[in-house]
Parts: C-alpha cells; structure tokens; sequence
C-alpha cells in the first residue's frame, strides 16, 4: 500500500510503533488518546478545568523513574456536604496510563495520600479529585526521568 | 523475597478527632507484566492490587493499584479517630494472596 | 593484568547493538555541570551519621564523602527515615533468617551469636578482614558463608540470593552510624591493598575508565544525567531505586565494570576482594549506612 509523505505524517504514534515493530504485545507507549480515555472513564466524560483545591506534588526530576515519590491532598473539611470520593493517579507516557485510585471515607480526616510510582519517562503525571457532589478537579505536573550513568 | 511482610507506623496514642498520620510498606516485587526474562517471554504479571485500612471494622481508607506503582509499594495517608481500637492493613495480590497487619491505638 | 582496550573484548548480548561510536561518544560525555553535593548532615532515628570525614593521608584529595550527599532530596529523605527507607524490610527478613534453624547441625546464627544487636555490634565497620584460614581477606558475605559450611553443615549462599542480602544488610545494619576502620596490618592485608590500588586505578575495557576515572577525576560531575559520587563502599548492600531491590557491593563492581564494556571479574575472586579492601579503606572515617539508599 502506498502512503504519500503527508499520509505517514499523519499516522499516529502508536500506530506506526507497531508497523514498525511487527506485532508486539502491546504498544510501547500510552499515546495521549488513551490517556484521555482514562480520565473520561473516571470523571464520566468531561476533563475537568482546574486544579482548584488539588495539589498534586511531585519532583522535578526524578532520581530514578522507578521509584518515583508522588502525593496528593484536596483542601476538604471531609465532613457534611465537602467530602473527597476519590483521586486518581495517572502517567500520560506510561505503556499503562493508570497508576492508582485512593478512595477515602469520612474517617479519613483529610483528604490526602503519599506513595511511589514507575514513570518509564520523561512525562506528564496527572491527579484528578472527584468530589462527593459530583465535582471533578485535574492538576497536572510535568516529571523528567533521567538516564543515570553508563546504561543506569 | 520470602513471604511479603507488611510494616506499618500508627501513633500509639491519640485525641479524639484528631487527624493522624499512618504510613505502610510491604516487600512485593510488584512484577508489572511489562518485563521479558532473558529468553524474550514476558513475565507475568502479580501485583499487589488493592490495599485497605479499616478501624474496628469500618474502612477509613483504600487503594485501587495498578502495575504502576513501585516494588515495596508505600501509602501514607490520614485516619480520624473518635475512640480506641484496631486498625487492620490488608492487601490483595494478584493470585488471591491476602497479607495483613494490626495495629491499635488508645484515643484519650 | 593488563588489557588492551580493543581487543576483542567479549560484549555482553544487550550491548552488542549499540555501535562504538556511541559509545566513544558516550565516555566523552561528562558534562562539564558541576554540582556540589549538599551541605547537609544524615540524622537516621536522631543517630547523626558521619558523611564527610578527613581523606586518608596519601589520597589526592581532602575528604571523603559519603553518596548520600549526591543524591536528590526525596532519595536523602528516603534513607533519613528508618520507616520508611525500603532497605529495612530486608534488615528484618535478614532478622528472621538469624533466628531460623537451618542445616543438619540443628543451628541458627542466634544458637551461637545470640543477639545480633549484641555480638555484631560495630563489627562491620572493621571489614573486611584478613582470614587466616583461607590466607585471604573476607567480607561479611563469605564470612556468613564460612559459618554455614563449618558450623551448620550447609552450602555456600548462591551469590546474590536473597537470603544472602537479607542476611547481610541485617548484619551491616548492627554497625550503623560506626565509622569505617580496617586493620592492614592484619596478616597480608597490606599486599591485598596494593593490588586494590592498583585494580582502582587500572583502565579497562572498551571504554577505558579506571574507577578511578569517574570515582576520583569526576566526582561531582554529572555522567549523562547521574551525579557522580566518589564510589565509597560504606552504605552496601544498598537499596537502589533502579533495582528496587538491595543490591551488593560486588554486585554493583562487576556493574561498574560491564559498563565500562569489560570482562567482569567473578564475584568474591581475588581481584574484587582487593579491591574490596584498598576501596573501603578509601571510606576510612564514613559511617556505615548500610541499608543506604541510591539510585
């Protein structure tokens, strides 16, 4: 089949990954779209404006993308009306795009959590907040993963 | 590792409503499904995918996880507590596996 | 022992592909960013640890400095806190297998050392240590491994094995904040330590580094994206972040020297037990860390 320069252009990256690469078992890289489609799954359709009351906190530069320190924290009193259901975590450049979802209950006290990720590279790290009255709020940070030494 | 253990950080004592800190890691080498062994095959997958803390019996806080998250998977997060009682940490594996710990602590 | 840097040399599979070119590139690529490493002290459960000490006389520089210092906030923040630095599940796994029964003897490490936090208190610091019986130099693992065979009737641990980590990270740990002091003048040691240096400054394989040419000559520079420290062996076995795992001293040598596209030596050989020595002497003063964490 012939494809003109414009056409090969206009594949998306993820398509010509696995042309180029024969079959594989998945692609090597989550593309945006896919990324899209699991903030759609978990907001029930919209991308949420703002961060608002979401802070999600990471490093600039990862020391290792294998053990990546990530924590997130939503101004709530978590009582009455202004509770946090949940937050996800996702990686836009992961083969995956999902990397966790904390649930929290009234007793959580606060709204808040720590933990590590795997970042394969250089990407974008998302948090989206879905808040007990339908709300959503999305931050997004920007984590650079180095290559360390002679081949890490 | 061996069988995966669990450790946990739970103030020993607290006021009431006050808003604690807890911490907990577990040895697990979150194998993520992506790697292939020297051969080419891929490695399957065996995650820790849930994680739960519940205190005398009513759940305060969980985790749903995904291959993403590192080997020796670490959450920190807070717990408000009205009175005494136990904190139970569970976490699921992949091949139905449970592993748990406890903790109490004393509300003044 | 010499080796000329292009004969030959067997590549290991994974890096057959990668053209020399890219490699020659790659050796001239020490960036000329220079970073200091922080000026901040390493408190682990309110216990401050010694991470910058007086060089040892005969050293081309003024002191030593441990790697903690060159590593980013969140990893010295990791390694500041016993709870949750990863290294510490294997400090109790390591526990567990000193309490355990194992072998035909009917013995654990504790049927004769009883309390590790006792009878192993501060020893690490001291190895590793001339072997009269073996006539050569032994460190924790082979030490371990020593007992296993002539007191509980067991094999050697595979290298690397987890118990083995376990085991010794659980050991090392007895000795935390201790500073590293090796007696030379115990049996040959003095003679291990020559070939030490010598094997520390030696250039090797395709890319011809010595250890001493990122270790010493470019310390706190960056290699691609890695801050460069001085190479000290006070914090191992080491929680590595890459690994995700503990990762041993010899490990992280026959590491070093596939990167510098050589044949590597086998662990616990002769070569790496000199170099084991002449390279934790350079650390003379540095507290030992071990489970530390690096990248």
């Amino acid at each position: 089949m012939k494809i003109n320069r414009r056409q090969a252009l206009g594949l998306s990256a993820g398509a010509a990954v696995f042309a180029a690469a024969g079959f594989r078992a998945a692609p090597a890289v989550a593309d945006a779209a896919a990324t899209e489609v699991a903030i759609k799954e978990f907001t029930g359709g919209i991308i949420p404006a703002e961060a608002g009351k979401l802070t999600l906190k990471t490093p600039e530069i990862a020391e290792n993308g294998n053990t990546v320190p990530v924590s997130v924290s939503v101004e709530s009193a978590m009582s009455g009306d202004d509770m946090v259901e949940s937050i996800a975590i996702l990686a836009e450049g992961n083969p995956n795009p999902g990397v966790v979802v904390f649930s929290f209950t009234p007793m959580s006290g606060a709204a808040a959590a720590t933990t590590r990720m795997r970042l394969a590279k250089t990407q974008n790290v998302i948090a989206i907040a879905k808040m007990a009255d339908g709300t959503f709020y999305m931050d997004k940070k920007e984590v650079k993963v180095t290559i360390g030494g002679c081949g890490g | 590792m061996a069988t995966p253990r669990p450790r946990v950080k739970v103030p020993k004592t607290a006021a009431a409503g006050e808003v604690i800190t807890i911490k907990t890691l577990i040895s697990h080498d979150m194998e993520s499904g992506q790697r292939k062994d020297s051969e080419g095959n891929t490695i399957p997958r065996k995650i820790i995918n849930k994680f739960t803390c519940d205190f005398n019996g009513q759940t305060v806080f969980s985790c749903d996880i995904d291959p993403a998250i590192s080997a020796n998977p670490y959450f920190e997060f807070n717990a408000k507590v009205a009175e005494s009682g136990t904190f139970k940490f569970t976490w699921v594996d992949d091949d139905g596996s449970v592993y748990e710990a406890e903790e109490k602590i004393e509300v003044k | 022992m010499r080796r000329g840097a292009w004969e030959g040399l067997p590549v290991r599979g994974k890096f057959a592909a990668i053209g020399a070119g890219v490699l020659v590139a790659s050796a001239l690529a020490f960036s000329a960013v220079q970073a200091e490493p922080v000026d901040e002290t390493l408190s682990i459960d309110g216990v401050e640890m010694t991470t910058r000490a007086k060089a040892q006389e005969g050293l081309p520089f003024d002191e030593v400095l441990s790697g903690w210092l060159f590593r980013e906030a969140e990893t010295r923040q990791l390694e500041a806190d016993s709870f949750e630095n990863p290294g510490m599940l294997y400090v109790e796994r390591g526990e567990e297998i000193w309490n355990t029964v194992e072998g035909p003897a009917g013995q654990s490490c504790a049927s004769c050392h009883g309390d590790a936090a006792e009878s192993m208190a501060g020893i690490a610091a001291h190895y590793p240590k001339w072997d009269a019986d073996s006539q050569r130099p032994i460190n924790i693992e082979l030490r371990i491994d020593k007992c296993r065979v002539e007191h509980m009737g067991l094999e050697p641990y595979k290298f690397d094995s987890d118990d083995q980590k376990a085991l010794t990270t659980y050991i090392k740990h007895q000795s935390l904040g201790e500073p590293v002091n090796l007696d030379l003048a115990e049996g040959d040691m003095q003679s291990w330590w020559e070939r030490g240096k010598e094997r520390y400054y030696l250039r090797t394989g395709q890319l011809n580094f010595a250890c001493a040419s990122c270790h010493e000559a470019n310390s706190g520079q960056y290699i691609r994206a890695d801050h460069l420290s001085q190479g000290q062996a006070n914090g191992f076995p080491t929680y590595r972040l890459k690994q995700a795992d503990m990762v041993s001293l010899h490990n992280r040598l026959r590491g070093c020297i596939r990167d510098t596209r050589a044949e590597t030596p086998a662990a616990f050989s002769d070569e790496l037990m000199a170099l084991e020595v002449y390279l934790t002497w350079r650390g003379t003063g540095l507290s030992v860390e071990t489970p530390a964490v690096r990248q």
